[in-house]
């Protein structure tokens, strides 16, 4: 049986570049995926591409096209990546213009673009998923409203023999089930086949984490070479099934436990996954050791696609402030604590939406319910964070904590401060019908 | 025992929505988690931390359970206060559930 083997060359918009050097020098490849764009990513690029036409993609483009393209030239390795974001035009262009650079000529660089649905939201106003927030109460404050697009926009790009697409908002594992489809001619109403496809898609999608990233816990799930760790490789058959490995010598380790990991991560209802090409099923799924570092993964299926599709809607919420001072030897924490008492009463009456007071080391993660303290600890730092409607009110929660070092208790060290503008994102749904892609060419 | 022994964890995010998935080291393990890791005792492990019943998914092909958690509004990754804004670190909490 024909199968095509499938590189994850990043999990993250900022995830690490020599991983990908890596697959597309070793890995005997013919597609490169990175998948760059969190849900926010692309609302923060909109920002910056309101500032800027030509910026507003993913900012390590360059630097990743610079490190692999050369290699997947030679290689004839397709590339596939969502570090259009908010501007996969300007995207192609960057890494057209990086070609040249290189010496690259003849380079066909897709832009696939029709996610961006602003417009549409504004006119047609569609209930958000927060039942306080609405289109038009938010008004001027919404930054992006962006859809999930499907494998259909990179296939027609495949089928016009693009070297590189670019994409915008496209679902994460649409990006690994394009090629699939295109490669195995499988049709698009082939849910079990689509079902399976994105199984794959999903467990290649944050790289790493597949292949040992997010799972070392020493002494009871024990991982090498982490510093160095080999980023995913999905061998694919005709029938969907794949064997999950990574190139022989990098760090990591792909078992069944790290795929049963992954294979749930960020999933709410395993029977029901859905993304624009179908809802995929993972409940079947068989997860099988095929060798060292090779596991075989089957039996994922699926039904018929939504008739709508996801938009992410980014809107200016608020602004926080934050700041953090540490405390250290007898009396650390009583220390702190009579820090707190200050800050709180210094900040108590300037409407802030939200305050919130920790003890990093004590309970600034779970709390004090679920927080386990059995003795006095040597150090601690205190911090605190404040929502507001201004950033000029968000910077007195670093100006008060800073004020510590001369009119609070003895011996606070290491303030660190910071304020930043808080996007917030919410969903809803638009008629499949109504997002339609486009694709532009660039060759160096 | 705590879960800790037979178990291990990975936790995702989306939104307010906190996924923690609780998968046996051995198979024949599962049912004792199964049986004694529920949405109701899930629930009110977290408390306050979330503002909705918890649901649970069944994996038996992989020994796993899939656990959704709905986090207050206050909670959600892009407006929380918190210093772990996803969430991420709440699945190793879980591991310390006696069973």
């Amino acid at each position: 049986m024909r199968t095509v083997r499938i590189g994850s060359g990043a999990g993250y918009s900022g995830d690490r570049i020599d991983p990908a050097v890596e697959l597309a020098s070793k890995g005997d490849i013919s597609y490169l995926v990175f998948e760059c764009l969190a849900e926010r990513t692309i609302a923060l690029a909109q920002q910056r591409k309101c500032k800027d036409p030509d910026a507003g993609y993913d900012p390590l483009l360059a630097e990743r096209m610079e490190a692999v393209l050369p290699l997947c030239r030679d290689k004839n390795i397709k590339i596939v990546s969502n570090m259009g974001a908010a501007n996969p035009a300007a995207a192609a262009v960057r890494t057209r213009d990086v070609a040249q650079q290189l010496g690259i000529h003849g380079l066909r660089i897709a832009a696939v673009s029709g996610d961006d649905v602003l417009d549409l939201v504004r006119i047609l106003a569609p209930p958000l998923d927060d039942d306080e927030a609405s289109v038009k109460a938010l008004g001027d404050r919404i930054v992006s409203a962006n859809a999930y697009m499907g494998a259909e926009s990179i296939l027609d790009a495949l089928a016009q023999d693009a070297d590189v697409i670019l994409t915008g908002r496209v679902a994460d594992p649409s990006l690994f089930l394009a090629p699939l489809i295109h490669e195995f001619g499988w049709p698009l109403d082939h849910w079990k086949l689509l079902g399976q496809g994105t199984v794959i898609g999903h467990l290649l999608e944050c790289a790493g984490q597949v292949t040992g990233g997010y799972f070392a816990d020493p002494g009871y799930k024990d991982v090498r070479h982490l510093a160095r760790l080999g980023f995913p490789i999905a061998e694919v058959s005709e029938d969907g099934s794949a064997i999950l490995t990574k190139v022989q010598g990098s760090g990591g380790l792909i078992t069944r436990a790290t795929c049963k990991e992954h294979l749930l991560y960020e999933i709410q209802d395993p029977s029901a996954y859905l993304t624009p090409d179908v809802v995929a099923d993972f409940t079947g799924v068989e997860i099988a050791d095929a060798g060292r570092d090779r596991i075989r993964i089957s039996g994922g299926s699926g039904h018929e696609r939504p008739a709508t599709l996801k938009v992410s809607v980014g809107y200016q919420d608020s602004y926080i402030g934050e700041a953090q001072i540490s405390y250290a030897g007898p009396g650390a924490f009583a220390r702190a604590k009579l820090a707190k008492e200050i800050l709180a009463e210094r900040l108590a009456n300037y409407g802030f939406q939200g305050l919130r007071f920790d003890f990093i080391g004590i309970n600034s993660i779970h709390g004090d319910a679920l927080s386990h303290s059995t003795c006095e600890p040597y150090e601690l730092r205190l911090r605190a964070a404040g929502r507001a409607d201004s950033l000029q009110l968000a910077s007195l929660i670093p100006r008060e904590v800073e004020a510590l070092y001369t009119n609070g208790p003895a011996g606070g060290g290491g303030v660190s401060a910071s304020t930043r503008e808080v996007i917030g994102m919410l969903s809803t749904l638009l008629p499949r019908e109504m997002v339609a892609h486009r694709i532009h060419f660039e060759v160096s | 025992m705590l879960l800790r022994e037979i178990a291990h964890t990975r936790t995702g995010d989306k939104g307010r929505i906190v996924t923690i998935s609780l998968i046996a080291y051995r198979d024949e393990d599962f049912p004792r988690i199964k049986g004694n890791v529920t949405a109701e005792k899930v629930g009110a492990f977290f408390g306050d931390l979330v503002d909705r019943p918890v649901q649970r998914y069944v994996l038996p092909s992989i020994s796993a359970l899939n656990f959704v958690l709905h986090r207050p509004a206050s909670q959600g990754v892009t407006r929380s206060l918190a210093l772990d804004t996803h969430g991420k670190c709440l699945g190793y909490a879980l591991l310390m559930m006696d069973v």
